[in-house]
């Protein structure tokens, strides 16, 4: 049934194919040792976004860590108020913005969306290198302030006027405002990369209705990231002008508002919840349907589910301003379409639950995180219907409640389906399987501790312990139940350390994975493990959902594009019909320098404005040297041209 | 092991290398951008309304931006998009001379639209750190000239580089949507006008 694995797996290669490979490999080798700064294929930045998106995971956990230690005892003095200030709000931040984000729609959709529609590289692998460095930048620069005393402490969304000129002196909120610059740049760079490579260079045959859903839940999440991170930018940017250049946006005195940045910030904010969770459930869709040895029951469903929760997530960001006094009818409004928002989730939920039930179900270490993902999201979804009601939201605003409800559903949605994809993709990425035993044991492990951990704050919260305070009093009953979540907290500590040891062991000893050790039926999985550069030898024609277990005996492979320089197939966006050819960019050293300009311009801004202005020329200067065409490679395509015909 | 077969095959080597429009790679990414800066600007204007919903007095203690420079500006804009279109479809024919010719003047264009902005800085009758009312207008004001100053350097770039030996078919691609974006700097500032100059008119009355 496989045949494209059988083909390709490099025993079977014929004299020719050995030939073809060498070519390929010579034209699409990453340069090596200084040339690290000049890589462009989507494989290796991939990699280096997940890798980065965990260290910072790392750091976030291990200033939750110190959050525990601090709350484990009333009126524990182990953090002083203004650190523990700073633990939070980096704490958030960190998880948001440098991994939430990163890693469930860069990493992920960076290094997989290519493959699964099959093609060579992502649309503008240039910049797709320049978002990584700024990201890398931008994480690089908050967590040196932070190491400086000048970590941003205003809590993860910097409202003001606490984070305003008047109450958030220093320089602690603006660098939280470049944070925000880098990161949504880097993204939405990103966002636009995977839109053009789903649309425009998807495998002959794969028609909308054949995209794997995981692709479809990172296109959903890339357009949301490309309509809700203009609002962010604008009120951070407004944020930095109110502080660094007396303009007036939050001022009440002068005809400013405060809910401004609220509103503009949940504009974001809201979406951004999907951002994170829209890849995992993508993620689970795809788990599901490899260990159920079935297509995914519902395709359609599950589509339509996904483009409608990228939809309404637009429409309900002032349940987050419940408390805000804003008028009653709008309160009425938010409160239903945020109940509404369960439909499409729900739909999702009982088409896996057919799969599963009509499946083959297979019992892998990726399956248990999916299982496990659906105890932990739908607690979360629960208790998202309840601080949907504005009765109950006053009740339980800035309690530990709330602190339940968001970890349920972003650990629940994101962290779950992550760890389930690193036990899925590893083989792929690194051509070794890991460890079923270890595996199985950190979920467990995760599991538990995770429960532990966070479901004692659901009553703590009931009983009035609000968010956000670095410590309380023996006397208000908190304390037995703060010292349990402390306790689960050394198990989920435990659990990542078991990961990171599983990891490490499997990269060494773990036993060769083969093109295709799930038997899976997407088309990353057509090729060997880890991929060449060059991706696929015989680019690939799709016959069905699932390329792999749809294909035809004798499933046609593309040929006809020139192999001495990148080529690459476009094909039309809805019926994926061969439509042009065209050329990546060769490996260059621009985007680096670029993004170092960049970052000059970003934080220089932090202290003046010319930061921006006059930063700006070196922006120009890389952006036009990158720009700029090269003689050889440009009088090479010249005389290949071929001209569309009007 | 499955066996070998003998597979047939796509031939794609007939395919066009050079297209325009939904064809073309970039054009993507273009139309990928405009998303992002319009829904910034759409966004801001947003925030100006909302802004003036908090404000009795619209603009509060003085006068509205003087009309003259803005109005002109977007003359200026409006009888740009005829050698804009011009060029554009000449791009599509791979016309070269033509591209020259209106790539110059776009630039030349985009210069005098940059140097009227400069009077119309100084005729907006508010500064930006007096009020929120200020602060809005200019920062309106600021996206648009960033968007026209950036198109205006993307231009002048593609003109010297069409004076070189390294013309292509990939930078007609190039000319074709510079012009494309040229059309998105120009359809904002209709809007954008409006807010700036007419809505504090409108909403005083």
């Amino acid at each position: 049934m496989i045949t494209t694995t059988a083909i390709e797996s490099t025993a079977e290669l014929t004299d020719q194919e050995r030939l073809q490979a060498a070519r390929l490999e010579s034209v699409w080798r990453e340069p090596r040792g200084w040339g690290w700064f000049k890589a462009v294929h989507h494989t290796t930045i991939g990699k280096r976004y997940a890798v980065t998106a965990f260290v910072f995971f790392g750091l976030a956990g291990l200033l939750a860590g110190g959050m525990r230690l601090q709350l484990a005892f009333p009126e524990a003095h182990i953090l002083s108020n203004d650190l523990y200030n700073q633990f939070f709000t980096m704490h958030g931040s960190t998880m948001m913005f440098l991994f939430a984000v990163p890693m469930m729609f860069e990493a992920l959709s960076v290094y997989l969306v290519p493959l699964m529609v099959g093609t060579r590289n992502i649309a503008f692998p240039r910049l797709n290198a320049y978002s990584y460095y700024l990201y890398l930048f931008g994480g690089l620069m908050f967590y040196v302030a932070f190491l400086c005393n000048t970590g941003a402490d205003r809590g993860w969304f910097s409202y003001v006027p606490l984070a305003g000129p008047d109450y958030g002196p220093g320089k602690r909120p603006d660098f939280w405002a470049q944070l925000i610059t880098f990161t949504e740049v880097s993204g939405l760079a990103v966002a636009v990369e995977i839109v053009v490579t789903v649309f425009k260079l998807r495998a002959p045959g794969m028609s909308l209705n054949r995209i794997p859903i995981f692709v479809w839940g990172q296109v959903v999440t890339a357009f949301m990231v490309i309509f809700s991170l203009p609002g962010v930018v604008l009120s951070s940017t407004m944020l930095l002008l109110d502080r660094t250049c007396n303009t007036q946006f939050f001022n009440p005195a002068v005809g400013g508002d405060v809910l401004l940045f609220q509103h503009l910030f949940w504009w974001f904010g809201h979406p951004e919840v999907y951002i994170i969770f829209i890849p995992g459930t993508a993620v689970i869709s795809t788990i599901v349907t490899t260990f159920s040895r079935r297509h995914v029951f519902g395709y359609l469903v599950l589509v339509l589910s996904l483009v409608a929760t990228g939809f309404m997530a637009f429409g309900l960001w002032v349940h987050h301003m419940f408390a805000t006094g804003i008028p009653q009818i709008a309160e009425s409004y938010f409160t239903a379409a945020s109940m509404m928002i369960a439909i499409p989730t729900g739909a999702q939920i009982f088409c896996w639950i057919a799969t599963l039930a009509t499946g083959k179900v297979v019992l892998k270490t990726p399956m248990w995180w999916a299982i496990g993902f659906f105890f932990v999201f739908i607690m979360g979804g629960m208790t998202g219907i309840f601080v949907a009601s504005v009765p109950v939201d006053l009740q339980v605003h800035d309690t530990y409640f709330v602190v339940a409800h968001f970890h349920y559903v972003l650990i629940g949605g994101a962290v779950f389906p992550l760890f389930g994809a690193i036990a899925y993709w590893f083989p792929k990425v690194t051509g070794r399987m890991m460890s079923e035993k270890l595996g199985q044991a950190t979920f467990w492990l995760f599991f538990i501790g995770f429960n532990i951990t966070f479901f004692p704050m659901h009553l703590v919260g009931l009983r009035g312990m609000p968010r956000r305070v670095y410590t309380y009093p023996a006397n208000m009953g908190w304390t037995t139940l703060n010292q349990i979540e402390s306790l689960g907290y050394v198990l989920l500590f435990i659990a990542v350390c078991l990961l990171l040891v599983n990891v490490s062991r499997s990269l060494r000893h773990g036993a060769p994975a083969g093109s295709n050790p799930w038997k899976a039926g997407t088309l990353e999985w057509a090729t060997m493990s880890p991929p060449p550069h060059y991706n696929f030898l015989h680019l690939p024609t799709v016959n069905g959902r699932e390329a792999l277990w749809d294909a035809a005996p004798n499933q046609p492979v593309v040929v006809g594009l020139d192999e001495d320089v990148r080529s690459f197939l476009m094909t039309r966006s809805l019926d994926a019909e061969p439509d042009t050819r065209d050329e990546f960019p060769r490996p260059t050293i621009w985007p680096f320098l670029a993004a170092v300009a960049t970052s000059i311009a970003f934080i220089a801004s932090i202290f003046t404005p010319w930061g921006i202005t006059l930063g700006a020329i070196p922006v120009a200067i890389t952006m036009i040297g990158w720009f700029w065409p090269d003689r050889q490679p440009a009088e090479h395509r010249r005389t290949r041209e071929i001209w569309q015909s009007e | 092991m499955a066996e070998r077969v003998e597979r047939p095959v796509l031939d794609v080597s007939h395919l066009p290398t050079v297209a325009f429009g939904t064809r073309s790679l970039t054009w993507w990414g273009v139309m990928g951008m405009m998303a992002i800066e319009g829904t910034v600007f759409v966004l801001m204007i947003a925030s100006y309304f909302y802004l003036h919903s908090r404000n009795s007095e619209w603009p509060p203690h003085r006068n509205p931006p003087d009309l003259l420079w803005g109005t002109v500006n977007l003359i200026v804009f409006l009888v740009s998009v005829i050698p804009n279109e011009w060029y554009r479809r000449r791009a599509r024919k791979g016309d070269l001379r033509a591209v020259r010719i209106g790539l110059v003047l776009l630039s030349l264009f985009g210069i005098g639209n940059v140097v009227i902005r400069y009077f119309e800085l100084w005729h907006l009758n508010t500064d930006w750190s007096i009020d929120a009312y200020g602060s809005a207008v200019w920062t309106l004001m600021g996206l648009h000239v960033l968007h026209l100053v950036t198109d205006l350097v993307d231009t002048i770039v593609l003109t010297v580089l069409f004076f070189t030996s390294l013309v292509e078919g990939k930078r007609f691609q190039d000319a074709e949507e510079n012009a494309a974006y040229w059309y998105f700097v120009v359809a904002f500032w209709v809007p954008i006008y409006l807010v700036i100059y007419w809505a504090p008119r409108w909403l005083h009355a």
